[in-house]
């Protein structure tokens, strides 16, 4: 029998299970879904909030970070709804397919859910309720992962989209998942949402987040079909503690392209575990996070090759002012036989200030002998010499260091295909950079 | 006269570089300054454009009869200070047509003047880059990045050609160059000069000034000048060398 000593219980813990408690018969779903949710709870329960002595989360210790848990967010009022309509700002410029959530509630009167041949848009919990067969299918499953912050959403998932693009549908229009904390009280939101996109289908994914300082635990299962393509944006810029948690399997021959901004965001844990279970895959995995005060972002990425010929291409920046705190920790993993990977990741932070601080930890864990893999790291000032050489044009110090700042974000934003979510991404980088003055 | 140094003392790091350099530069004038290594010539040139770190401790830089030393570099550059550096650094990220703009619509504001129009601006670029073989796709690119040596320093004379400065201070522009490209070089510094132009030529060798032909030619040593003359005097230095200078300022 496994003994494991642990220390009391925080505050938050024993505020979360008895939400859990309060909460378990009202919570939808039945059958293995309440099992899965049972199970889940008795994980988070005996292991706690992560904290620093749990590898994978030792510089974003959530037993310190999170004082309190708040209650779990009541179904939004008028006033959230209103704020709901006004929220997803950043993407706003696109022409995309808005599916509305106030506090973690999907309000369909607020979404877009007008018919579209191939696609099939339900909230997670009305199919959690009628045990939807494709909830059923894919939730908790698509990467089994004894992270605590993942079984505590599974727990307490409420509500959340499934998606469902069949095979050799192209979506016509990109799809953006709108998240607003409504509510005047600061409330706690468990959301799981479950996207598959069949074989050979192609589509295009948003999500963002804003508002108040509530807390939010999502997680998005992704499961990508074998010759599809899935590009996947992600914007952060809440004021509260965010978790967010992407599960993906992906299949042969398909693509996956993904970008994370996380700016003026004040504390964000944005974990990542990508399976390529198919081969002949190919995943871009990007992200700048932009920092100041003393906001925290925490980005954790596990990406498994377990077949072979596919490639990974990670990049993430982040531009760090006042007291910012930025985490990088990348995994790759390449499992026996998955020959012919080719895996790079890089980071890069940039030091505005002698009290930011820049984590970054790669990690490369090879089972297979024919593969190429790398990463790098790096971490620094804005070079005085480049700096010098833009002044002596004419240029100001300001002015010289937002160019220098763009230029750093924007060699990665440019990667960017696709050219709406490319430019209103940096956009919002450009609306941090002029707020710095 | 548009440029008066007055017993420049410099430190770089608590190491003296210039020793109570004195110079005059007049208004339309092409001086090159020659010297042996090590004897503050970059120094000199940084000191003029304002780069940070080196201290002035002593002596006096008027241009137009102000002094400039307290002047940011980027001020400096409005008021028609120019360098053309010695290693042009790469600036990834940054166009270069992006730069040129943000430069001259910057210093055209110090001044209080109106920025340029996008289509006045690309047809001026455009004309000053064909003169000096620069073509429109490395216009597109990040500033110097992927430039060869030769391309680096046109680049550096285009921005010249674009900016339009009073004094041009060229560091070692024919280092690393090619014949070609140094002829390339040269005729681009040629047409820009003008009566209403000075600029400091800064070289190692004589093989520069058979190009752009300077009306004075200073010699530094151990951080001062300590011989001026005609343009006869870099004959003379190829033929005879810089010891006779350096052994004379010990």
């Amino acid at each position: 029998m496994n003994v494991e000593v642990r220390a009391t219980k925080t505050a938050a813990e024993q505020a979360l299970s008895s939400a859990y408690e309060g909460v378990r018969a009202k919570l939808p779903g039945k059958g293995a879904l309440a099992s899965l949710r049972e199970e889940a709870f008795k994980r988070f329960d005996a292991a706690g909030l992560p904290h620093r002595r749990v590898e994978e989360w030792k510089y974003t210790d959530l037993r310190v970070l999170m004082r309190d848990a708040f209650p779990l967010a009541a179904p939004p009022d008028a006033a959230g709804k209103k704020i709901g309509k006004e929220a997803g700002k950043i993407f706003a410029a696109l022409d995309s397919r808005r599916l509305v959530f106030v506090d973690g509630a999907f309000v369909p009167e607020l979404s877009d859910l007008t018919t579209e041949t191939g696609l099939t848009i339900t909230s997670m919990a009305a199919a959690l309720a009628k045990g939807d067969a494709l909830v059923a299918k894919h939730v908790g499953k698509t990467f089994e992962t004894d992270d605590a912050a993942v079984a505590l959403n599974a727990a307490l998932m409420g509500d959340g989209a499934v998606i469902h693009v069949a095979a050799g549908t192209e979506l016509k229009r990109p799809i953006h998942l709108v998240f607003a904390a409504g509510s005047d009280t600061p409330s706690a939101s468990f959301v799981r949402s479950l996207i598959v996109v069949d074989k050979g289908a192609r589509a295009v994914i948003a999500e963002s987040h804003d508002g108040g300082a509530s807390q939010m635990n999502c997680a998005l299962e992704l499961v990508i079909g074998d010759e599809s393509q899935v590009d996947y944006f992600k914007a952060t810029q809440t004021r509260g503690l965010h978790v967010g948690s992407l599960l993906l399997t992906a299949g042969a021959k398909a693509v996956f392209n993904t970008f994370a901004l996380n700016s003026d965001a004040a504390l964000v844990r944005n974990q990542g575990f990508f399976r390529f279970a198919g081969e002949g895959t190919h995943g871009a995995i990007r992200g700048v996070n932009l920092l100041r005060g003393k906001e925290h972002v925490d980005t954790t990425l596990l990406i498994e090759h377990a077949a072979g010929h596919c490639d990974s291409r990670e990049q993430f920046k982040s531009v760090l002012d006042d007291q910012g705190h930025n985490v990088f920790q990348g995994k790759i993993v390449v499992k026996p036989h998955a020959q012919k990977t080719d895996s790079k990741m890089m980071t890069r932070a940039l030091l505005l200030s002698d009290e930011a601080e820049a984590d970054n930890k790669p990690e490369l864990e090879i089972f297979a002998d024919d593969v190429v893999c790398g990463h790098g790291a790096t971490a620094g000032a804005l070079d005085p010499g480049l700096k010098f050489y833009l002044m002596s044009r004419g240029i100001d110090d300001k002015q010289a260091e937002a160019l220098l700042i763009q230029a750093f974000i924007g060699e990665t934003v440019e990667e960017i295909e696709h050219e709406g979510f490319r430019d209103a991404l940096m956009a919002a980088a450009l609306q941090w950079l002029e707020a710095r003055g | 006269m548009l440029l008066e140094i007055k017993n420049l003392h410099v430190e770089v790091e608590d190491k003296k570089i210039l020793n109570g350099l004195t110079l005059s530069i007049e208004k339309g004038q092409v001086a090159a300054i020659m010297g042996p290594n090590g004897s503050g010539k970059s120094t000199l040139a940084y000191v003029l454009a304002g780069k940070p770190g080196y201290t002035v401790t002593e002596g006096e830089v008027l241009l137009n009869g102000a002094s400039i030393l307290d002047m940011a570099p980027d001020e400096r550059a409005a008021k028609g200070v120019f360098l053309a550096f010695q290693y042009p650094v790469e600036v990834p990220g940054v166009a270069t047509m992006t730069f040129l703009r943000t430069s001259l619509n910057a210093q055209r504001k110090l001044r209080g003047e109106e920025e340029f129009s996008t289509p006045a601006f690309i047809k001026l670029v455009r004309d000053q880059a064909n003169d000096l073989g620069i073509n429109q796709e490395m216009l597109r690119r990040s500033v110097n990045v992927g430039f060869s040596g030769g391309e680096k320093k046109r680049n550096e004379i285009l921005q010249m050609a674009i900016l339009q400065p009073l004094l041009a201070v060229l560091d070692e522009t024919d280092s690393g160059l090619d014949i070609d490209a140094l002829k390339t070089v040269s005729e681009g510094v040629n047409r820009l000069r003008s009566p209403e132009r000075s600029m400091i030529v800064i070289t190692h060798y004589q093989r520069l000034l058979d190009y752009i032909v300077p009306d004075v030619v200073h010699v530094m040593a151990k951080g001062k000048v300590v011989k001026s003359g005609g343009k006869e005097l870099a004959l003379e230095l190829e033929a005879k060398g810089y010891a006779q200078y350096t052994d004379e300022a010990a």
